[in-house]
């Protein structure tokens, strides 16, 4: 079954088309990565789908949801892990999870589950009583990711997760990602090309707002005819230029 | 529930920075002992304590603004403000959120000068009550400067034109430091078209027992507050859709 299904979705900003004509759709518990060069429409494309700004034409649904009529519903499926830490600065790891928790409308008890749990989960124990922009990068990171899990969300919204993050934090931060493979349905955008051959069950690649090509990682080096998904990115993406 | 998770949420951010609270309190602490150290050396009307007393505590407001504006710029240039519109959370939960917590910090930061003023040797009245009170319409004017500031500036802009430029003309156009009068002319005109030196004026009518010259500072006052309020709630709507 379909989890995502975007049906002819469209933004544009005065003259510029941000995402143009876009039509796809992402089953059940798969981990779909967005590609793209800066300007393509990634982004923009994930503000849409998370109900944070409203197509121009078009619509998407998410487990049958419209973006555009049922904004209630989608976002009761839905968590983002936004391109910026988006943490709680002053609040330490804990807080920064019941705040998630409170504004959820979780109860006491509840919270309480959900936090030790989370904590468990993304290995955050040695780090729970820091204060969170005291921590690295890459437990900014791994907070934010456990901030989005926080509602049980159906459908899970990753912007550039691993940003700005060396080499060890990205590998932790791929192993925690895998472990929620075929659990939750997410949405990936990186500019790292590694990582989306790593990590997802299938690709899209934009240039433009519009989608050039959508398959596994597999199929799309061999529609390129190379061995190397770099290359093959960088060939179909020069393609459509030409 | 949610907007008090919120609320504390904020409340917890601003209490935490020492900064903060060296500013919010020290500064207008530190301002009061000067001036009545002056004041006591040469004397000036201006500067007895029962005049200085509201004027210090109109001004501390000032950062009230910092305050605010500073939270929500850092909300937004973290992104956090986006995590949360996904959230469940409503705009009035975001507007009450960012607004209420700073309400019993500006109380507290007024009830504090007032402790020190009486220290130094402020007749203690009902009036200091009232005064109190009646510093909270001048207040959410404060806060929805904030609010207004934090939804289109990023946070080193909120720094020069809150942190700076406010605190500043908030001082200077309260009639505070220096008697309107000796300057007059134009200056005075702007100060009494702004409300800061009603604001001031509407305090010191309270604490010195004169109720019917609270009037018209207090419609000044209101009317900014509710001018401030509403377009604060409209630009954080706007910078929310815009998210």
């Amino acid at each position: 079954m379909d989890a995502i299904r975007l049906e002819g979705l469209t933004k544009k900003y005065k003259d510029v088309i941000a995402v143009d004509n876009l039509s796809l759709s992402v089953r059940q518990g798969e981990l779909f990565s967005l590609l793209g060069v800066n300007g393509a429409g990634k982004t923009t494309t994930i503000k849409m789908l998370s109900c944070l700004t409203q197509p121009t034409s078009g619509d998407a649904f998410l487990n049958g949801k419209s973006i555009c009529k049922d904004t209630a519903a989608v976002k009761s499926l839905i968590a983002v892990s936004p391109q910026e830490t988006a943490v709680a600065p002053g609040l330490s790891v804990r807080e920064n999870l019941e705040l998630m928790c409170g504004v959820h409308g979780f109860t006491k008890e509840k919270r309480n589950t959900k936090v030790t749990e989370l904590t468990e989960r993304l290995g955050l124990e040695t780090v729970i009583k820091k204060k969170a922009g005291k921590l690295s990068g890459g437990w900014q990171r791994r907070l934010s990711i456990a901030m989005a899990l926080v509602s049980q969300p159906e459908i899970l919204f990753l912007d550039e997760p691993t940003l700005g993050l060396d080499v060890l934090a990205r590998s932790e931060l791929w192993d925690m990602i895998r472990s929620l493979k075929g659990k939750v349905t997410m949405i990936l955008t990186t500019h790292y090309m590694e990582e989306a051959e790593a990590l997802s069950d299938r690709i899209a690649i934009m240039k433009d707002g519009k989608l050039l090509i959508c398959d596994t990682p597999d199929k799309i080096k061999e529609s390129a005819g190379t061995d190397l998904f770099e290359q093959a990115f960088i060939h179909i993406v020069k393609g459509a230029a030409e | 529930m949610r907007i008090l998770t919120f609320a504390g949420r904020n409340t917890k951010e601003i209490l935490r920075d020492p900064l903060n609270l060296a500013f919010g309190l020290g500064f207008p602490l530190v301002l009061i002992l000067l001036l009545s150290a002056i004041q006591a050396n040469v004397p000036v009307k201006l500067f007895e304590i029962q005049h200085l007393t509201p004027g210090i505590t109109v001004f501390g407001l000032s950062f009230m603004t910092l305050f605010s504006a500073t939270i929500i710029s850092k909300d937004r240039g973290s992104c956090l403000l986006q995590r949360l519109y996904t959230s469940p959370l409503t705009p009035v939960d975001f507007i009450l959120g960012y607004t209420l917590p700073l309400v019993p910090i500006a109380v507290a930061q007024c009830v504090i000068c007032y402790i020190v003023a009486i220290v130094l040797g402020l007749k203690v009245t009902v009036n200091v009550l009232y005064a109190v009170i009646f510093i909270i319409p001048v207040s959410i004017l404060f806060i929805a400067l904030g609010l207004l500031f934090g939804s289109i500036l990023n946070d080193k802009q909120v720094g020069g034109i809150c942190g700076a430029l406010l605190t500043n003309l908030s001082a200077w156009l309260s009639g505070t430091w220096f008697d309107l009068e000796l300057v007059g002319g134009v200056f005075k005109k702007i100060a009494y078209a702004l409300p800061f030196v009603h604001a001031v004026e509407m305090e010191r009518a309270i604490l010195a027992g004169n109720f019917a010259d609270i009037f018209p500072h207090m419609w000044w006052v209101l009317g900014y507050a509710t001018i401030a309020l509403a377009a604060a709630v409209l630009l954080f709507l706007r910078q929310m859709k815009r998210q």
